[in-house]
């Protein structure tokens, strides 16, 4: 999947072909520029909660399974790594679960950490971070230091319209 | 013509879907015959899943906000069915309905009332095992439609109109199998088989096997299944027989309804690890002890999959948002686990050795009549042991048995999640290759290569194509010899009961789609009035016709009872409490299921029993 050659190439191209269409066609550049005013006065009537739903409802399902919120909103300064290392098993097993159920994750470059990659000319920048003595023009030669991640799949699920996504967790009242 | 055979797997804890399409031109590939099932994995968010938990949650009015529980199909839910149920029932045990499969198949209780949830406060509504059973059986369906038919043009492939093979387990008597199907009906499923588990598990298998299987057995095999679900353990013995060169199987005999499964070894290793944590002053709360539960199923995996790990530790969530400082931390050891699981559901035992019964109180409450003895290797010798002799006195046993002390089997196929852990077939294998070597017998060999969590669903799938003439076919007819109490005359004794006889109305190994006449008799019927029927059944008495009469089937030792039924038959047309002269017949029908027949010697009169607690009179 991921290959350091001519990965960034290809969509390069893809955009530079796009651009020119809008030029040459008038009906087409009037459908875009509705377009883009449609997508500009949509976030003036949607809550920030509603456009982050999905945030949301991920944050939900990883309190939930793996109680990331109460880990993570509590000042564990005070207590032994026994007992963080306790409470980071209930997080590890339970955010994994939902890690796995949701997303596939693969990593973004192939090679093994410490092995020497090349990046050709016009490699995807998002793909591949340069760090250290960065220098002159591609191609680069580099040693990888962090193979990265890419969620190759998603599937996560929808919250229901009717319910409010700002609920991450509920209060729970034990009844005698 | 149906398009697809659909296998449905109702579980006591797990539902599984499995489709295959008859009208394609070649064999369906093996990745693409699982239905995923859309369920509630938390409020307002549906997620699938290939199995659906059989649970099911009966929500307080108050308790969800409107359109929290909608499915896909269904935006006014207002029950919950699958993970959420599970999930959530943890915290509301009282709400939720757990198991119902085992209620059918619970001789002291009818599972047509509404009897469930068993401990649930008065104000819920409460729901028969059927009714439940008939719930997962419709979650399915809508399933399905929902992927397949949901437009006018696809309805063709609605679920109403295609081909359902429904697995039960094989220890699963007559009155058992027609609830079962009795559940499918009410969930609108119409043509409908029942298929046992552990041959939908050897199905499975034969599919993955493809040609090699011949390679793999052949005639003179004994293959013995193993199938130990969520909470119940099924055995069978199929055998293989050549006839004119071609290879056959024949299941050739059942175990008994053992309840006991692989939801009891994960809650043994919890019992046992909460003993410890009570020692050190920590207590847990219901929904502390399920975590701790599913804590020790990881834990036991983890320890299974890596035999150099000492033990494997296990945190137990605070109930309260301090998750750190408030988590409970304990470790499951190699020592415990083996002791408690591999040496307290597995240990070594001799072949004659016996489950043991401990005697119960004379009042005892009614609930599930979960396996007393823990020892699924003793339950297995019982197994081999009576088949061998019941085998040994019958005048064709359809296994060599020349000079052995029990049944030989020569194969074995494992099914059920338990299995995944290496460790437990592999003491099973040890223990049963131990009583063949003393026997004089031959090591057993594993079929390997099943799909342990889905075997059951894909195969019954499968043996739907294999219904219409591919493949080969496992022949069976009941597993067991089926009777009828009946009252003989006698003066009446107070406080002493007329001694019931059991007379045999279908025999060991009846088929599917034949009729059973019982040679005619001085028989009677009680009608107009309420009466009582009693039925009885023997997994090991082979050689009973029809018409035998045994004597005492109360206390006879081959002999169980069955669930009583108490009704009124329709008179047919003189005064109440009229005895009526009848013959009856008995039919194992095209479904699977059993019927008794009682037909009105000078008359018309004709009455259909259906072994169990629902009668029907027919004109």
């Amino acid at each position: 999947m991921a290959s350091n050659d001519n990965a960034g190439t290809v969509s390069f191209g893809k955009r530079l072909s796009l651009g020119l269409k809008m030029i040459f066609s008038g009906e087409f550049a009037a459908q875009a520029m509705a377009a883009l005013q449609a997508r500009e006065s949509r976030p003036r009537t949607l809550a920030p909660e509603q456009v982050h739903a999905s945030s949301l409802l991920l944050l939900n399902a990883l309190q939930r399974e793996g109680r990331l919120l109460d880990f993570l909103q509590q000042d564990v300064a005070g207590f032994s790594d026994e007992q963080v290392g306790a409470a980071a098993r209930v997080v590890h097993t339970g955010c994994r679960k939902i890690l796995q159920q949701y997303f596939e994750f693969e990593p973004a470059a192939k090679e093994a950490e410490g092995a020497q990659v090349d990046l050709p000319k016009g490699f995807d920048p998002q793909r591949w971070r340069l760090t250290g003595n960065v220098a002159g023009q591609p191609p680069f030669r580099g040693t990888l230091r962090h193979h990265g991640w890419v969620a190759r799949q998603v599937r996560m699920p929808a919250l229901a319209q009717t319910m409010d996504p700002r609920i991450i967790a509920p209060a729970e009242v034990e009844l005698g | 013509m149906s398009q697809f055979a659909i296998g449905i797997d109702l579980g006591t804890t797990n539902s599984a879907l499995s489709f295959y399409d008859l009208t394609a031109p070649a064999a369906r590939a093996w990745q693409e015959s699982i239905l995923s099932i859309p369920q509630l994995s938390a409020p307002g968010t549906v997620e699938e899943r290939q199995l659906l938990p059989s649970f099911l949650y009966l929500p307080s009015g108050a308790e969800f906000a409107d359109g929290a529980l909608a499915l896909p199909w269904n935006k006014k839910a207002g029950s919950i069915i699958g993970e959420f149920a599970r999930s959530h029932g943890a915290k509301v045990p009282t709400r939720l309905v757990s198991s119902a499969k085992s209620w059918l198949s619970h001789s002291g209780a009818d599972p047509t009332s509404a009897l469930l949830p068993w401990q649930a406060p008065a104000e819920v509504e409460r729901l028969s095992p059927v009714e439940v059973s008939a719930r997962y059986l419709h979650h399915l369906a809508e399933a399905w439609d929902d992927k397949f038919a949901r437009t006018k043009a696809t309805a063709e492939r609605g679920i109403a109109n295609q081909e359902i093979i429904l697995t039960v387990p094989a220890s699963f008597d007559a009155a058992a199998r027609d609830l079962t199907l009795q559940a499918a009906t009410k969930a609108g499923l119409n043509h409908v088989t029942l298929l046992e588990e552990p041959q939908a598990a050897l199905y499975a298998w034969l599919e993955a096997a493809g040609d090699t299987f011949r390679k793999q057995v052949k005639a003179g095999d004994v293959i013995l299944v193993v199938d130990v679900g969520g909470g119940t353990t099924d055995l069978s013995l199929i055998a293989v027989t050549e006839l004119a060169g071609e290879v056959e199987l024949n299941r050739v005999a059942v175990g008994d309804h053992i309840l006991l499964g692989g939801d009891n070894m994960d809650l043994a290793l919890a019992h046992t690890l909460n003993q410890q944590l009570i020692a050190e002053g920590k207590k847990l709360d219901s929904w502390q002890f399920v975590s701790l539960t599913y804590g020790c199923r990881n834990a036991k995996e983890l320890l299974f999959s890596d035999p150099k790990l000492k033990k494997a530790p296990i945190s137990v969530p605070s109930r309260g948002s301090s998750l750190v400082g408030g988590t409970i931390k304990t470790d499951l050891t190699r020592e415990e686990l083996t002791r408690v699981l591999t040496d307290g559901f597995l240990p070594r035992v001799g072949i004659s050795e016996l489950p043991q019964t401990s005697r119960r109180t004379g009042l005892t409450q009614l609930a599930l009549p979960y396996a007393q003895d823990p020892a699924i290797t003793r339950h297995l010798a019982a197994f081999l042991s009576r088949q061998g002799r019941a085998m040994a006195s019958a005048h064709d046993a359809p296994v060599d048995l020349k000079g052995k002390a029990f049944v030989h089997p020569t194969a074995i196929l494992f099914n059920g999640g338990v299995f995944k852990a290496a460790a437990l077939k592999e003491r099973i294998i040890e223990v049963l290759d131990d009583w063949l070597k003393s026997d004089g017998g031959a090591p057993v060999k594993e079929l390997a290569g099943a799909d342990l969590d889905l075997a059951v669903a894909r195969g019954a799938a499968y043996y739907g194509w294999v219904r219409h003439g591919h493949g080969v076919r496992i022949r069976g007819g009941t597993a067991r010899s089926y009777y009828v109490g009946i009252e003989s005359p006698m003066p009446a004794v107070p406080g002493f009961e007329p001694p019931i006889k059991a007379l045999c109305v279908a025999p060991f190994g009846m088929e599917e789609g034949t009729e059973a006449d019982v040679p005619p008799q001085e028989f009677a019927l009680v009608t107009g009035e309420p009466t009582r029927f009693r039925f009885f059944a023997s997994s090991l008495r082979r050689d009973d016709r029809v018409g035998q009469m045994l004597e005492d089937a109360v206390h006879h030792e081959e002999l169980e009872e069955l669930a009583p039924i108490e009704t009124s038959l329709p008179a047919e047309s003189a005064g109440a409490g009229k005895l009526v002269p009848v013959n009856l017949q008995a039919a194992l029908t095209e479904v699977g299921t059993l019927e008794l027949r009682c037909l009105q010697k000078a008359g018309a009169g004709h009455w259909k029993l259906e072994l169990n607690v629902r009668m029907k009179g027919d004109e």
